[in-house]
């Protein structure tokens, strides 16, 4: 076996006993599950953000509509929680299609503008609905009342259900990579113009990826609310939840299969162990930090982190080192 | 027209004359150089900060304030521009979405370091009381930001397309490079962009933050203000920004009287949806 082979079966092997290893640390156990959690949200938003090259920055409208789908079922209809992540995640393609349509169309900004604003909107609408619990926002089933609620005490069965749909997402994503509509999706991220030109239909490819992301990102919001058995406006539609998955992505690596994982396995460690170490005002200094290491990133290292393990080209793109650009697309 | 209705419409334009203020910095900037400036809502901040700390320190109003915050965020636009904007512009757009979202972190909990969480107010004397003119009630400070908004984004318009300095920056927006052999800095007009926008964006902060609360967190709330008023009025446009702005100041007023003010921020964003829909490039807009 090659030294590279061995390096990735023992991470595989972490993966799997990681919880075994955190003990009976309900810090690091949880720990495990928020990341796999994050994960999932962010290689969903890297589908459209990172594959498609159509920066998003309203996916929190598909997570909140997927923890408010499984909520919702279970105060309305007495149904488990998970029950709603079917409904989610058709809610959310539909929403994807409604937004996508008229956005897909214009450069890149617009698209980013207009899922804020919808994402926006939604949430102050959710704020003001009784039938979502308005600004208080609504709890799943205080008590298990079978295991089909998910609902536990250790962090341990969730690090398995994530782990298991993160698999599933990431293979999927794979899957895509090599089939036809990754290369469609490359040459549009390349350039729209000239992929259109040879026959590809970019407005549907595009649309196809954001309802693919908006479903898993439902999806991530279902299982959201079957851990923490709660959700508000805030913490399901805010323009933090968003940023977070953007985030993760462009740090990790965008557009590449494990850049989500890896920005999420650096940020939300930092920002747990910041929340219980620090607190208060010394809270705000690590997020000065942290602010500081996304510019250092932007900065230094546009592609993402992964992007230092790739083989370097021969030559450096003499025009990167011209003193002017033009316009970025 | 009954009094109130009036009343109410007189007070929408003068916050939309505020939005557009803020507003018209994201769209000169996106508008010049392609780049949404995500910290754009803590630049506003900062400018809040800035007549906060003139106030409790030196006893100041917005007539040494306003000054003030005008010069330290144009600096703090040049200066982010130089050491940042000008080297991710090149890059991927998410590259300038990070880079720019670090920044506005970066601002924001420097901020709450600095200040703390809690949420400042100036006194509501601070710029004169309340008076009654043709049967309208003007708030001093309202009135004082609204028309300076209004004052300041024409300014701003008149500058771009009726001056030489802002024919050059146009020029290079359309095209640096042939801007450059037309002997043109691309550079130097980039970074006056910034200047201006920081201006006009430290001038609103000090403005707003006579009749708003300060708070570190503040910057989030009105960058969406923001990005719905500029995504609204069309890239670029300063003029759309204005239009898009006094819009939005009005329907945000007259649903609060008509229909209720939790349904305020619905009814805007409705609007915007809707505008989006149909003239997907906002009202003035090129596609």
């Amino acid at each position: 076996m090659s030294p590279r082979r061995i390096l990735q079966l023992g991470v595989v092997v972490l993966v799997l006993v990681y919880p075994l290893l955190a003990g009976n640390s309900p810090v690091y156990g949880r720990l495990g599950a928020l990341v796999l959690l994050a994960a999932i949200g962010a290689s969903a938003w890297n589908i459209v953000g990172g594959y498609a090259g159509q920066v998003s920055v309203g996916h929190a409208v598909f997570f909140g509509v997927g923890a408010y789908s499984a909520v919702v079922v279970y105060t309305h209809l007495g149904w488990p929680p998970i029950a709603g992540a079917p409904l989610g995640m058709a809610i959310s393609v539909g929403i994807a299609a409604v937004i996508g349509v008229p956005t897909l169309r214009l450069s890149g900004h617009y698209f980013s503008m207009a899922t804020i604003a919808v994402a926006e909107l939604v949430r102050v609408l959710s704020s003001t609905s009784d039938f979502l619990g308005g600004a208080q926002g609504l709890s799943g089933p205080p008590v298990p009342r079978s295991v089909l609620d998910l609902s536990f005490i250790s962090a341990t069965p969730y690090y398995y259900i994530f782990l298991a749909v993160l698999v599933f997402l990431l293979g999927l994503t794979r899957w895509i990579e090599g089939a036809r509509m990754g290369f469609y999706l490359r040459a549009i991220k390349d350039s729209e113009r000239a992929a259109r030109s040879l026959g590809v239909s970019a407005g549907r490819y595009k649309l196809y990826a954001y309802m693919l992301s908006a479903a898993f990102t439902a999806l991530a919001g279902s299982l959201y609310l079957t851990m923490f058995g709660f959700i508000d406006p805030e913490s399901g539609f805010g323009i933090l939840i968003s940023v977070k998955m953007l985030v993760m992505a462009a740090l990790g690596g965008a557009g590449q299969l494990f850049g989500p994982l890896v920005g999420a396995l650096i940020l939300v460690p930092l920002e747990e162990l910041s929340n219980s170490l620090l607190g208060g005002r010394g809270a705000g200094l690590t997020f000065v930090v942290y602010g500081a290491i996304i510019v250092i990133i932007a900065r230094f290292l546009p592609s993402g982190l992964l992007s230092l393990f790739e083989r370097r080209p021969a030559r450096r793109d003499r025009a990167k080192s011209a003193p002017v650009a033009g316009h970025a697309d | 027209m009954s009094m109130t209705l009036l009343q109410v419409v007189v007070s929408g334009l003068l916050l939309g004359a505020v939005y557009a203020l803020f507003s018209s910095g994201l769209t000169l900037i996106w508008g010049m150089m392609n780049v949404v400036n995500f910290a754009h809502g803590d630049f506003v901040m900062l400018g809040m900060y800035t007549a906060v700390v003139i106030w409790t320190a030196l006893g100041g109003g917005p007539w040494a304030s306003v000054p003030v915050a005008a010069i330290l965020i144009a600096t703090l636009g040049v200066v982010s521009y130089f050491l940042l904007v000008r080297h991710i512009m090149k890059g991927p757009m998410l590259a300038q979405i990070l880079g720019t979202f670090g920044l506005a972190l970066f601002l924001r909990y420097a901020a709450f370091w600095t200040f703390g969480a809690n949420f400042r107010t100036l006194p509501d004397t601070l710029v004169g009381h309340s008076f009654v003119l043709a049967g309208i009630r003007f708030e001093g400070s309202r009135l004082l930001a609204g028309v300076v908004g209004l004052g300041v984004t024409l300014l701003l318009h008149v500058i771009l397309t009726r001056t030489a300095i802002g024919s050059r920056m146009l020029a290079v927006s359309e095209d640096a490079t042939a801007a450059q052999l037309m002997g043109i800095r691309p550079q130097r007009m980039q970074a006056l962009a910034w200047a201006l926008a920081g201006a006009a964006t430290g001038i609103a902060g000090a403005l707003i933050a006579t009749f708003f609360y300060t708070s570190p967190t503040v910057g989030e709330t009105l960058a969406i203000v923001a990005f719905v008023t500029v995504s609204f009025g069309g890239f670029g446009s300063v003029l759309g920004a204005l239009v898009a702005g006094l819009i939005i100041g009005v329907v945000e007023s007259l649903s609060a009287y008509l229909i209720g003010p939790v349904y305020k921020d619905v009814i805007v964003y409705v609007l915007f949806v809707l505008v989006l829909w149909f003239r997907p490039q906002g009202l003035m807009g090129k596609a």
